[in-house]
């Protein structure tokens, strides 16, 4: 394992869930009957990841398989199978932009080469103050309002070049920012459209 | 044109409150008891009469793989497994549901769950959908406070449901990669038979369905079967959520009864085609998998099963995927091709060697550095993986391609004619 003695140097101190973070674990894998742990394996790894900076290290994936009695060749098979854990470090904002046919017809490409130009770091890279990762990800499945982008967490739609160098400069800036569609539309709704809204 | 008191999701776009005292105005969860006390053979037989088919993509009737589900026993109790892992390009309509109308997902649970006594449903959705589960975990929530999830239920059935999050793999949209992925490990499909309604989740009888598919359970029940049948088509009965997205004016989602001619739909709800009818290339009419149509077909089709099918095409998901003369329809369908290698799960050759294949071939097509047999080539390379997989994933790789083969044949060969007349020059 290359990546352990590459990565080992980056982890300060072993990774391990804290008490309210097992007490959660320990509730997920309740979840699945009784000698069925191992379909908690995707949950534990989202958590681990969630709390270990946006990646799994190797400490972390040992940590999860010690928990659900897996050999750590297992963990590392589901680590790199699912494409929404990271195996290596990423950025504090991980933007995933979508390239899928629908994002495509509606620009994602402008929305992509925005990104590229305003971070300085081609698709695959992380910038050097640790800030930003770019990834080009498959269909986000919210094809009505392309195109989109996901960061961390959280989706923004109906982009545009403009939009999406406005909202790098605001998560550069620590500024809080609002997730969604960024032309004012509700949901999926189409643009402006009368919609009955509640108790009217 | 779907009148609006046929609608079944009335907060689609999230104005109404997804909470169950919204939802509850909106008549869900309304004496649910009523129907499970009827019992499996009348829910069955309601379902087989409205003609529901499965929203998911494949069209099954619901009633029909309901009833292939094995009584449960005490060493082999039976599952319900919700299938909310949307990852179909061009497919949104599972995300509104989840968020805006999570209790229709649950009571259809409920419902669906008492008709193959099962006891636990989990609901597998994809992880980037990290808000919709969030959204749905708190309808849980909410039902398990009112009493009607868990033990001594007012609805008459009692169980539990559990969320469980996916971590980004189209695959585990296919039923038997979803239970591997649900079980811990990776989203390789399983060799049918024996089918997952016998031997599923944890070698129990499972069924898997459709998020949107069981939402509409509770209100064919409430409405009746014959209201359900009276919308839409012979063969394809009932309203459906379609997803229009590309270039339209105003891409959306919108409630719709089957049979609607796809003009129709463009015009009336998405704004119509960016530059006029006249402007429009083709058309994807059911997610990236569908082979694409021309105009000329488009220009008289209906969005139903029957009709779709004869144009050598499918209705799918429902999503579809609109292309302007602006676009380059190479482009598009080698985008869908790359899709199609980023996302094999790597199991059978013909697939995880072929999709990349057929990627670079395509890739060269686009600028003409081709030759003109190797249409035909890939042509034939697209039908060697056709059918030759374990799950239809190999199927919905070759599609698109031959689909693009099929009617825009004079298009690559212009560009390859093109590019050699400029080499050899």
């Amino acid at each position: 394992m290359t990546q352990s003695s590459k990565y080992n140097s980056v982890q300060r101190k072993k990774f391990y869930f804290s008490q309210p973070l097992m007490d959660k674990a320990k509730k997920i894998i309740a979840q699945y009957p009784e000698g069925r742990e191992r379909s908690a394996i995707l949950p534990l790894l989202e958590m681990a990841q969630r709390h270990n900076g946006g990646w799994l290290s190797p400490d972390a994936l040992e940590y999860v398989g010690d928990m659900l009695s897996l050999p750590i060749t297992r963990v590392w098979e589901i680590a790199t199978f699912y494409t929404m854990f990271n195996t290596q470090p990423v950025g504090k904002f991980h933007i995933q932009v979508c390239g899928t046919p629908p994002c495509y017809l509606c620009g994602s490409k402008e929305v992509k080469r925005a990104c590229q130009k305003w971070l300085g770091i081609k698709v695959g890279e992380t910038t050097d103050d640790k800030m930003f990762t770019l990834t080009e990800v498959e269909c986000l499945g919210a094809c009505a309002n392309a195109p989109v982008v996901q960061i961390n967490d959280d989706y923004f739609e109906d982009l545009n070049a403009e939009s999406i160098e406005k909202i790098l400069q605001d998560l550069a800036d620590g500024k809080k920012i609002e997730s969604g569609s960024m032309t004012g539309r509700t949901g999926s709704a189409p643009l402006n459209t009368k919609i009955r809204k509640k108790d009217a | 044109m779907l009148k609006d008191k046929d609608r079944i999701f009335k907060n689609l776009y999230g104005t109404l409150g997804a909470g169950l005292k919204d939802a509850q105005k909106r008549g869900d969860w309304d004496d649910t008891k009523k129907y499970v006390t009827k019992g499996s053979s009348w829910i069955i037989e309601e379902i087989k009469k409205s003609g529901l088919r499965g929203r998911g993509g494949a069209g099954f009737p619901t009633a029909t793989k309901w009833g292939f589900v094995p009584k449960p026993t005490k060493e082999k109790p039976a599952y319900l497994v919700v299938n909310a892992d949307e990852s179909e390009p061009g497919t949104c309509k599972d995300r509104d549901i989840l968020r805006h109308e999570p209790h229709k997902v649950l009571e259809g649970s409920v419902i669906t769950a008492s008709v193959i006594g099962a006891r636990v449903a989990y609901i597998y959705i994809r992880g980037e959908y990290f808000h919709e589960a969030n959204c749905l975990q708190s309808a849980i929530d909410e039902a398990y406070d009112a009493g009607l999830l868990g033990k001594n239920t007012k609805t008459g059935w009692d169980m539990d449901i559990y969320i469980h999050r996916g971590a980004g793999a189209y695959i585990c949209g296919e039923e038997t990669a979803l239970l591997e992925s649900l079980e811990g490990y990776k989203g390789m499909p399983r060799l049918k038979p024996p089918f997952p309604a016998v031997v599923g989740l944890y070698g129990c009888p499972t069924l898997v369905n459709n998020v949107e598919t069981l939402s509409v359970v509770p209100s064919i029940l409430r409405r009746g079967a014959d209201w359900h049948r009276s919308i839409g088509t012979e063969q394809s009965a009932g309203p459906k959520i379609f997803c229009i997205s590309g270039h339209v004016n105003t891409p959306c989602n919108v409630e719709e009864s089957f049979g609607i001619s796809i003009k129709e739909m463009i015009e009336k709800h998405a704004g119509g085609v960016r530059g006029g009818w006249d402007n429009l290339l083709a058309i994807i009419p059911g997610g990236s998998t569908t082979p694409v149509i021309p105009k000329n077909i488009c220009d008289k089709i209906t969005l139903d099963y029957e009709s779709l099918m004869k144009a050598q095409s499918g209705l799918g998901t429902g999503a579809i995927i609109v292309i302007d003369k602006s676009a380059d329809i190479l482009k598009v369908i080698t985008r869908i091709a790359k899709f199609y290698m980023h996302e094999s799960c790597g199991q059978c050759t013909p697939c995880r060697e072929g999709t990349g294949w057929m990627w670079r071939v395509l890739q060269r097509m686009c600028v003409g550095n081709a030759t003109v047999p190797e249409i035909d080539e890939l042509w034939e390379v697209t039908k060697q993986i056709e059918g030759h997989t374990i799950c239809a994933f190999g199927d919905a790789a070759a599609w698109p391609i031959q689909g693009l083969i099929r009617h825009f044949r004079p298009e690559i060969e212009k560009r390859i004619k093109k590019y050699n007349a400029i080499a050899t020059a």
